[in-house]
Parts: structure tokens; sequence; C-alpha cells
């Protein structure tokens, strides 16, 4: 029997994955979620037809979007994780014993519901002591929120469906305000190599450039995202992720890691020419 | 409300049975199912192009149902509890235009709210009637202007024994209420007509937590607009008939200026719509007030925004307000409703309704996600953040009576000359001038022009007001009575 899971990453490309079986199947108020289990790629989750993350991949996407800012900011006590009910982020950051709390906002109960049946290596994160999940909304939770945060992780994946409200002037306005004076805020930035997607890559910098002082952008390769490669954003008010990056302060702390290291930190934000362009072309629109 | 009867729609199913037939056309339209116009069909979908049709047999025809139009009519007339419902293909405006049309002859007296839209202006401009004006109050507050207290509609009929009908607003584009059941028992009581405009009622019709529809309240004709919380396409409306009306006369008037193709496309998702309501809209219209409340709340705790809401009632020029509409007075972080407007589109995405001087209007409705109402909060949240200004400079005026000295029909068609703004103070004004939407004039035909009036035109220009009504489209000329 052929069982094969497939995502269009546009409407002439098409990945698909052979799958063991279906594990689970469900809607929720916000999205539909499958659960599929694969030869190639363990399990992994779906939601509305596209691929959140592996079991193979996800250490990648982790790892990237939680060491780079514990790397350069000196000093994070408080953590706001949007999205992220998968756990994951929550997870490497419960390896940093100097943050104190760490807040999860998933609005979709079901969503969290479904990774901790089948995906609990990522849920362990959420059971950490520090951790408070929060079913809300991601922008009702910032409205109420001034200078709270040292660090923001917006775990939030697709700028076009239910999540459409996290890749939003309002949102990086509403986390800047969230943030303490030199908070720093990373986010999903999406994939910049179809041409569909580059133009909400390029808007999502345009957004965060024109909101915070310091804005850079970085990557990593993930195999099950479009084109299997994906960017990260860094905005930040005080510190630079270069500038400010201690390699030995962080390697000091002997966390166990897969894909970053300090090394790759600084060749994650050496873009290729087509990236760069993309982005300074973004930069130079906002000025205008 | 016959709900097993309900669940029918004879005009969709008829299409339906049109469909499956796979007759030839050598009729018009001559796109022939989209087959001569493959661009069309690329855009609309082979589904839609498919039931572009013409009036046949078996499809009934608008300007005189007697088959499945009719029965689809009949239906939207008992679904709004009302004695006969058309069926309106040229949007609420031709349903208003009939209820002015019907109701009154050249020289014949209309006591009207002068908040009205400009389509009852515009019937009296065709017909010769009469406009008696009944100024309404202005919110102090806000500025927004409310509904016309009983008193008032009283005093115009003890003054205008004369007049033929009374026309309310239920509800305004703000969402205010007037006291329609004791109008409809003034107005009747003097042998005189009432006349709704529910161009933003439809709701009304489907949940008792709303304020009374037109149809409940006893009056005798009313123009709801399906197309606005309705849910059906764009222009499509329905023109609502109380017991005491003659259909057929009515009919002879929507005809005199109604189409002869009426589109099967409004008016199947008119058919369609109406099932809807019937079976879900209380449901949906609890949610849509559920949401609507939320985000006033909302709203309301980022400070500095007001977002009103049935606290406007007062008894008396507004006795109901529409919990539905999310309107917001922003004055007081500095900004003019227009600009809040503007802002939220070019800035952050968001499409609203409209904006004025002080207000803004967020259209929530069926369509509407508990998340997008989250994405319009955030944005009011940051425009206070990043723009909110000093208040002072803002201009106070919305409302300015209007000193009528000619019928709109008199001054559209009188000798007229063309003059500079500024120039034309004192004189009399023979076009409309509004801002679109919400589309209520600031002077309309026959209107004596004021300093304050120029100015508030010059504010409304400057502070990016879409406005229309005149020959001159840059509205830097008016034409005045010679």
């Amino acid at each position: 029997m052929e069982f094969w899971f497939s995502e269009m990453h546009t409407d002439n490309v098409k990945a698909s994955i052979r799958c063991e079986k279906q594990l689970y199947s469900g809607q929720s108020d916000f999205q539909r979620i499958d659960v599929f289990d694969s030869a190639e790629y363990g399990r992994f989750l779906v939601s509305n037809g596209s691929v959140i993350f592996s079991e193979k991949d996800e250490f990648i996407y982790d790892e990237m979007i939680v060491h780079v800012p514990m790397a350069v900011h000196p000093n994070v006590k408080s953590v706001l994780v949007i999205g992220g009910g998968d756990g994951g982020v929550a997870r490497e950051l419960s390896y940093y014993k100097e943050i104190e709390t760490i807040d999860v906002v998933e609005p979709d109960e079901l969503f969290v519901e479904v990774c901790r049946e089948y995906f609990p290596d990522n849920a362990k994160g959420l059971e950490d002591p520090r951790v408070t999940i929060y079913n809300q909304d991601g922008l009702r939770a910032l409205r109420t929120r001034h200078g709270e945060y040292d660090l923001i992780i917006n775990d939030a994946t697709d700028p076009f469906g239910h999540t459409a409200g996290l890749f939003t002037k309002e949102f990086y306005g509403l986390c800047y305000k969230a943030l303490k004076d030199d908070g720093v805020m990373v986010y999903q930035h999406g994939s910049p190599f179809y041409d569909e997607d580059e133009g909400a890559c390029q808007s999502m910098h345009k957004k965060a450039y024109r909101v915070f002082p310091i804005c850079r952008v970085y990557q990593a390769h993930i195999p099950t995202c479009p084109a299997g490669y994906w960017l990260f954003g860094f905005a930040s008010k005080k510190y630079h992720p270069l500038n400010d990056f201690d390699a030995k302060r962080w390697k000091k702390r002997g966390i166990q890691t897969w894909y970053y290291t300090t090394n790759l930190h600084t060749g994650a934000f050496m873009l290729p020419k087509y990236v760069e362009d993309l982005m300074e072309e973004a930069e130079e629109r906002q000025k205008k | 409300m016959d709900i097993e009867k309900q669940k029918r729609a004879p005009l969709y199913e008829a299409l339906e049975r049109l469909r499956r037939q796979r007759v030839v056309p050598f009729d018009v339209p001559g796109h022939k199912r989209g087959r001569g116009n493959p661009e069309l069909v690329r855009l609309l979908g082979e589904q839609c192009v498919g039931i572009d049709v013409n009036s046949m047999k078996p499809l009934d025809n608008l300007c005189h149902p007697v088959s499945v139009i009719l029965e689809a009519e009949q239906l939207a007339a008992d679904a709004f509890g009302a004695a006969h419902a058309f069926f309106m293909v040229g949007g609420t405006t031709s349903a208003v235009q009939s209820m002015i049309l019907a109701s009154c002859k050249a020289g014949e007296k209309i006591i009207v709210p002068r908040n009205v839209h400009k389509s009852v202006i515009n019937a009296m401009v065709l017909n010769g009637a009469v406009p008696v004006y009944v100024n309404p109050d202005v919110e102090p507050r806000i500025g927004i202007s409310l509904g016309m207290q009983i008193s008032q509609v009283e005093a115009a009929i003890q003054e205008n024994p004369d007049a033929v009908a009374v026309f309310v607003n239920n509800p305004t584009y703000y969402g205010i209420c007037s006291d329609l059941r004791s109008i409809v028992e003034l107005a009747h009581s003097h042998n005189m007509r009432v006349l709704a405009d529910e161009a933003h009622g439809t709701h009304f019709y489907f949940n008792d937590k709303l304020p009374v529809s037109a149809m409940a309240a006893g009056a005798d004709m009313a123009a709801v607009s399906m197309h606005k919380s309705g849910g059906s396409l764009t222009q499509s409306s329905l023109l609502l008939l109380g017991s005491g009306m003659n259909e057929g006369y009515v009919k002879q008037i929507i005809n005199l200026t109604q189409t002869t193709s009426a589109s099967y496309l409004l008016m199947s998702s008119l058919d369609i719509s109406r099932r809807n309501l019937a079976m879900r809209g209380c449901e949906s219209f609890g949610k849509v007030m559920q949401m609507a409340e939320y985000a006033r709340a909302e709203i309301n705790a980022i400070g500095g925004y007001y977002a009103y809401g049935s606290e406007l009632c007062n008894g008396t020029s507004c006795v109901g307000y529409d919990v539905t509409k999310l309107s917001v007075f922003t004055r007081e972080i500095g900004l003019a409703g227009i600009e809040v407007y503007d802002l939220l589109r070019d800035e952050y995405d968001i499409q609203i309704e409209f904006g004025d001087i002080g207000n803004i209007l967020a259209y929530i409705s069926i369509g509407d996600r508990i998340q997008d109402i989250e994405r319009l909060v955030g944005a009011l949240a940051d425009i206070k953040r990043l723009y909110s200004t000093d208040t002072q400079d803002l201009f106070g005026l919305e409302y300015i009576p209007p000193k009528v000295v000619a019928t709109p029909q008199e001054a559209f068609y009188a000798d007229k000359e063309m003059l500079p703004l500024e120039q034309t103070n004192g004189r009399i004004c023979s076009e409309f001038v509004m801002c679109y939407p919400p589309g209520i004039p600031i002077l309309a035909p026959g209107e004596i022009i004021t300093e304050d009036i120029i100015n508030y035109i010059k504010y409304a220009k400057e502070k990016g007001c879409s406005m229309q009504g005149t020959e001159d489209p840059a509205i830097e000329q008016l034409n005045v009575l010679r």
C-alpha cells in the first residue's frame, strides 16, 4: 500500500512524505490537526494541511529560535512564548537556570492536548514548573502587558492562516510595548525562496524594522519547510545579535545541542545575496 | 414563521433544476453560461456564470412574479413578518425610493429626520414631494445625530397635518433607534404612513434581544438591506409591506425604475440568505452581539477610545441601540475618525466601514471571527501608542440644522450657476454634498449655504473624507440657484 501525505508548497510544487499510518485527526475552533507516522521523519504534526514540525527536524527550529537570543541577551528572567503549544520551545528554554518565568500563550487547547499525547518529548517542556500556559489569543495577551518581558518568542508559523494576527504591524508594536527596555524578540520569518512566500517574508521585515531599532534576519536549514530553508527574525531594543553575542558565556552553560553551535550563531546571520537584497529592499521601502 | 416551509428555497431550487436539464441557450445573456467569455469564467467560476441567466418560464420574472419568485417572496414575507416582500436588485436605494414614490406625489409633504440617506431626498427630486425635516438631537460627547423624539414628530405633525407619511431610520448608520412603536401609533392616528429605512436593520428581524423591527412595530413599509447584515450579495435588497398597503400599486411603482433584466445571482442570493436567516439567524446574530460587546469592552479598556453601546439610550431621542454596531469615538486620542480609518487600512491592512470626523464604524457580521476582532483591537491599541496627539485643533460640529427654502425638485432643476465654495455663503444650494459613507447629506438641494457648512466641508475634505454629490468632482465649486 502506498500512503503519502502531500503538502503544496506552491501551486506548482508539492512535497510528499510516505506515511506508515495516520495517528490522529481532529478539528478545533482554530485549525484542523493531523498527526502521521512516517519512516523518514518519524511522527509529524500537520495544521490545516501544512507540516508544523516533525520528530526528525524539530530540534533545528526549536534550538535556533531559543539559543540565538539566549546567547545574546545577558540576563533573561521572563520569557513570553506566543504559539508554542507543542512545548519544544519551552523545553529548550528550560535548560536555562536563570529564567524565572516562561509564559506560553496558545489559544488552541486541542493543539496542546494532541502534542502532549503524541509528542511527549516536546511537551515535556510544558511540565517545567516555571511554565504557565495561557489559552488566549496572542494579540489579546499582549495588549495588557507593558515592559514585562526580557524575551518574546513568536512561535507561530503561518502568516496567512489562523495565526495571521501574529504577523501584523500591531503585533510587532504590542511586542515592543510588552518588552523591557533591553528586551529581545525573535520570530518566525518564513521561507524566502518561492515567489509567493517572498512578499510575506519582506513584509514581516518591513513591519518589524520600523518598530525595533535593531532588526536582523538569520537562517536555518529545516527540511520540512518550503524549499527546506527557513528564516528567523531577531528584533531588539538594545542588544545586537552579533556585537553583543557572548560565545564563552553561552558555552559555559554546557547545554547539549544538535544544531546550534556558537560558530553557527555567527554564520546564521550571514545571508545569501538574494535574501540580503530582499531585506534591503524592504528597508528601503520602509524609509520612503 | 413556518419553519418547515422556510427550509425551502424555491428560486434556488429552480436554478438547480435548470442546471441539470442542460438546456441549450438561444437567449440572453450572450456569454452563454460563460462559454463566450472564458476570462469571466476564470474570475467568477463556472457555477456562478452558469446561473447568470435570463428570465424564462421555469424561473419566473421579477417584473411580474407568478411562480418561483413569487413563492420566494412569500417565504421572505413570512420570515420577516410582513404582508408582502419584494425582491429588489437595485440596492436598498431602490427600495427606499419605491417607498417614497409609492407614498407621496408632487407637492405632498413627508416628515423625515434630516440625517436620512441621500436616496430619500433623491426620490423627492424625482417626484417633487416636500420634505418636512425633524432636526435630530446631537449626542453631546460624541457628536453623532440621534433619533427623532416622539415630541418632535408630534410637533411636526401638528404643524403639517397635511403630511402623508413619516420616515424613520431604524436604526441609523451608527445604530441609534427612535421609538418606532410610538411613532407608528401617532402617525397612524393622523392617517399618515410610516416608512422605515432598515438598511442597517436586517438582523432586527431575527433576534429578540435587538431593537424592534419595522414590521413588528406596525410600520407600513420597510427597506431592508439583506446584503448588509443578512449575508446576500451586494445590491440585493428587500422591500417589505405591512398589511395596509396595496401590493399591486407598489409593484407598479417599483417597475417604473427597476431593470427588466434582474440578476438571478442577486435574487438567488436573497432566497438562500432568507433561508439561512430563518434557520440560523437567531443564533448567528447572538454570536455577532457577543463579539461586538467583547470588542467594545476591549477597546474601552485601551483607554482614550470610546466604543459606545446601549448606554446611549435616553428614553427619548435614543430608545434602542443596535449592539452589533461597533462605533468608536476617536477624538480623545487626538485623531479624527477618518484618520484612524486611513491608518487602519494603510498601516494595518484592516478595512473598516467608515470613518467620519469623530468616529469610526467597524461592521461586525456573521462572517467575522474572534481572531480578526483581536487584530482590530490590537491595531487600535497600537495606533494610540504611535499616533495619538493633542486633541485641541479638532473640529467639533457634526450636525448643522439646515435652512430649507425650496423643495429638492425645484432646487435641483432650477436655473443655477457654479461658484467657488468660498463664494457660496448665503446662496441656495441646488445639489448634494455628503461624505460617503455614511451618505447623509451635509447639504441637500434647496438648502441655504452657511459659513458653518462651508467650514465643515473644507475640514472634512482636509481630513480626507471621501466627498461626493456635486457636479464638480473636486468639490471646489457648488451649483447654487441664480
